[in-house]
């Protein structure tokens, strides 16, 4: 117990503050300000891998340990869809797991928020899209925000969380559509 | 015969050291499968290739000479009566063959005809009958982050009575995918077969194309590929040594080892340029090179994170409470290890000693001989105390590997093989034997390509280690094994 102790007062504190939002990786500007301060900063989290390599969820794993500091940015990953606010889906979308993703969506209580992560979310990646792979999150079931990369390190997908409940990001995003 | 009988009779197979291959009718197949399991084989793989001119079906064998595969042509008319089936010799077969049978249509003559891959049929579970047996369904979308997968147990009270997998939900038809791309781009989607095994998937892969190219891989180019199998090995036991303190209640063991590794990924990043080393192994050598200051630096961090896991392990081990939740919890005794033919780090923490660096190495590992750990306890304690154990071994190695890189190149330039080149690529990841078998077509294009993981040996394994336990160990036992779902999912 006492190396224990000693242990956590040697290491101290570790944590870094949170990244910035970035509009850049909004692609729907659906959150309107009443859905912000209504969801505020406490933010729970499901992760659905729906055909993922598991690169992503590496680093999805990662958010959790002491540097990222994601409770302390009053957002947590929860256990079932039900208590979500927001998905954060991995992976092309696979035949075997698009029905398990649309019922994970509609078990999800609106408002409800998606962000598509990793190339694979974004676009299909290397896999492709042809009979056993759908391709794209968004395919499958509505997408606010895509975070590309191989896999996005914890600091993107942290801004990917971060620009989807940003409020100011979304009307960014509408802002820069009308544009002509 | 004997099994060196069939060994000095078999043609030299192109890629990982020591792999010969034998072609064999109906009888022979068998035989062969018979002859490997009296000498103390266990079967590799098993694979089908439709794009042969004729049908072929192939079985790799682990053995102590080498990896023995066969080669089992069919007819045009045996393709509908199937195959003979190795499940009787090897339980591991049967979800290979039926995994085998989703994607190509051609069936192994063993009564399991369920399929495996393919979802669109309904899937029968074997039911468990009786007074106050209750069934609890769990998956395909779990309640952490996790790959998806659906877990049937079969209780009465809390004890296990019987639990049955049933995977396949991340299948992308990888195998597909891999005829889509050009030979020199096939590394790319062999390191996605599993992310967390990269590296290993990976390096087969290069193994396998730079055996039928003929490709020399410069000395350097080996040395960092050494580098990158043992920061993925290392990486991965962090992750999963913090989270079995976690599933045991121990929470500050999660934040420790996930700082670590953090710690490491972060070093990672300093001389590759990328936490995961996704693209880093490329056909004839590496993507990028490590320059001598950057080396040092990594040879630094790792003997820093080395010295903390020393100190963690103590702590690990002197607390009482994970000290009763790990030992004896989810045992895999080694005589039921050897009949499942359980390969990789479950297999060695249940007396099974295989290390493909240590048995049949390649380059560096001929230079740099890794020291082989092997538990007898078969529990979840055993597992631990394996990961605590290969990490350190690992940061050996990195001290050694670093220490003075060779100079030159990087990497080598590659010329395509002859189409129908048939190659092997084998290395040992932080799971296990990770196997490529690669066939090439015309043109530079990948014929056929199937990659095998060392989960497929140890799913069957942990439904047999979990029974008499209760449900809430569940996540406990299945995290001390944890074995990858895409990359069997294919």
């Amino acid at each position: 117990m006492l190396k224990t102790l000693r242990k956590i007062v040697a290491v101290g504190i570790v944590s870094e503050p949170l990244p910035p939002s970035d509009a850049l990786l909004r692609v729907r500007a659906a959150l309107d300000r009443r859905v912000a301060r209504l969801l505020g900063r406490a933010l729970c989290i499901r992760h659905v891998d729906a055909g993922s390599c598991n690169g992503c969820e590496l680093e999805i794993q990662a958010l959790g340990n002491p540097y990222y500091n994601l409770e302390g940015g009053n957002i947590r990953f929860v256990a079932s869809p039900r208590h979500a606010d927001l998905l954060l889906v991995t992976g092309p979308v696979v035949r075997n797991m698009a029905a398990a993703l649309r019922a994970t969506y509609a078990a999800t209580p609106a408002p409800k928020l998606v962000v598509a992560l990793g190339d694979c979310g974004c676009d299909g990646g290397i896999f492709g899209a042809h009979g056993e792979c759908l391709g794209p999150v968004a395919r499958v079931i509505p997408v606010d925000v895509a975070v590309p990369g191989c896999p996005p390190d914890p600091v993107r997908i942290l801004q990917g969380i971060l620009t989807a409940i940003d409020s100011t990001s979304a009307q960014a995003a509408a802002e820069a559509r009308d544009a002509p | 015969m004997p099994l060196t009988r069939w060994w000095s009779v078999a043609y030299e197979v192109a890629g990982a050291p020591r792999v010969r291959g034998v072609d064999t009718d109906g009888d022979q197949w068998r035989q062969i499968g018979r002859d490997v399991a009296a000498a103390g084989g266990q079967l590799l793989a098993l694979w089908v290739d439709t794009a042969a001119p004729g049908t072929e079906v192939y079985s790799a064998y682990l053995t102590d000479p080498g990896v023995l595969i066969a080669r089992l042509a069919l007819g045009a008319g045996a393709i509908d009566a199937g195959y003979p089936g190795l499940q009787d010799l090897f339980p591991a077969a049967s979800r290979l063959q039926r995994a085998a049978c989703d994607l190509s249509g051609v069936r192994s003559s063993d009564p399991d005809q369920r399929p495996w891959l393919d979802h669109r049929l309904p899937y029968e579970f074997v039911r468990v009958q009786g007074e106050g047996v209750h069934e609890i369904a769990v998956g395909p979308v779990h309640a952490g982050t996790i790959e998806p997968g659906h877990f049937r147990f079969s209780v009465v009270g809390e004890k296990v009575l019987r639990l049955e997998a049933h995977l396949g939900y991340v299948h992308k038809g990888l195998e597909q995918r891999f005829t889509e791309l050009p030979l020199s781009a096939g590394h790319r989607l062999a390191a996605r077969v599993s992310g967390d095994s990269a590296v290993a998937f990976s390096w087969a892969y290069c193994q396998a194309l730079e055996g039928i190219s003929g490709c020399p891989v410069p000395p350097r180019a080996r040395r960092l590929r050494a580098v990158c199998l043992e920061l993925e090995r290392l990486a991965n036991h962090l992750g999963d040594l913090g989270a079995l303190g976690n599933d045991a209640g121990f929470a500050f063991g999660l934040m420790q080892f996930a700082r670590l590794k953090e710690l490491l990924l972060r070093a990672v990043r300093a001389a590759w340029g990328r936490r995961y080393l996704f693209d880093v192994i490329v056909p004839g050598g590496t993507a990028a090179d490590v320059h001598a200051e950057a080396a040092q630096a990594l040879a630094r961090a790792v003997r820093a994170i080395c010295a903390e896991l020393a100190e963690l392990r103590v702590i690990y081990e002197e607390h009482e409470g994970l000290c009763e939740r790990f030992a004896g919890t989810g045992r895999l005794e080694p005589q039921l290890a050897a009949r499942l033919g359980v390969l990789g780090l479950v297999g060695r923490a249940s007396g099974q000693a295989r290390d493909v660096r240590v048995d049949l190495p390649c380059a560096p590992y001929d230079e740099f001989p890794a020291i082989k750990v092997v538990r007898t306890e078969g529990d979840v304690a055993a597992r631990v105390a394996l990961r605590f154990e290969e990490a350190q071994e690992s940061g050996r190695l990195l001290a050694a590997l670093l220490a003075e890189l060779p100079p030159g190149e990087h990497v080598a330039a590659l010329t395509p093989p002859s189409a129908d080149a048939f190659g092997v690529g084998l290395i040992e990841g932080w799971r296990g034997p990770t196997l490529v078998a690669l066939r090439a077509g015309a043109g530079a294009t990948v014929r056929r390509c199937h990659p095998h993981d060392p989960s497929w040996q140890a799913w069957p394994a942990l439904e047999h280690a979990v029974l008499g336990n209760i449900v809430a160990d569940f996540p406990l036992i299945n995290k001390s094994f944890n074995l990858s779902y895409s990359g069997v999912d294919l």
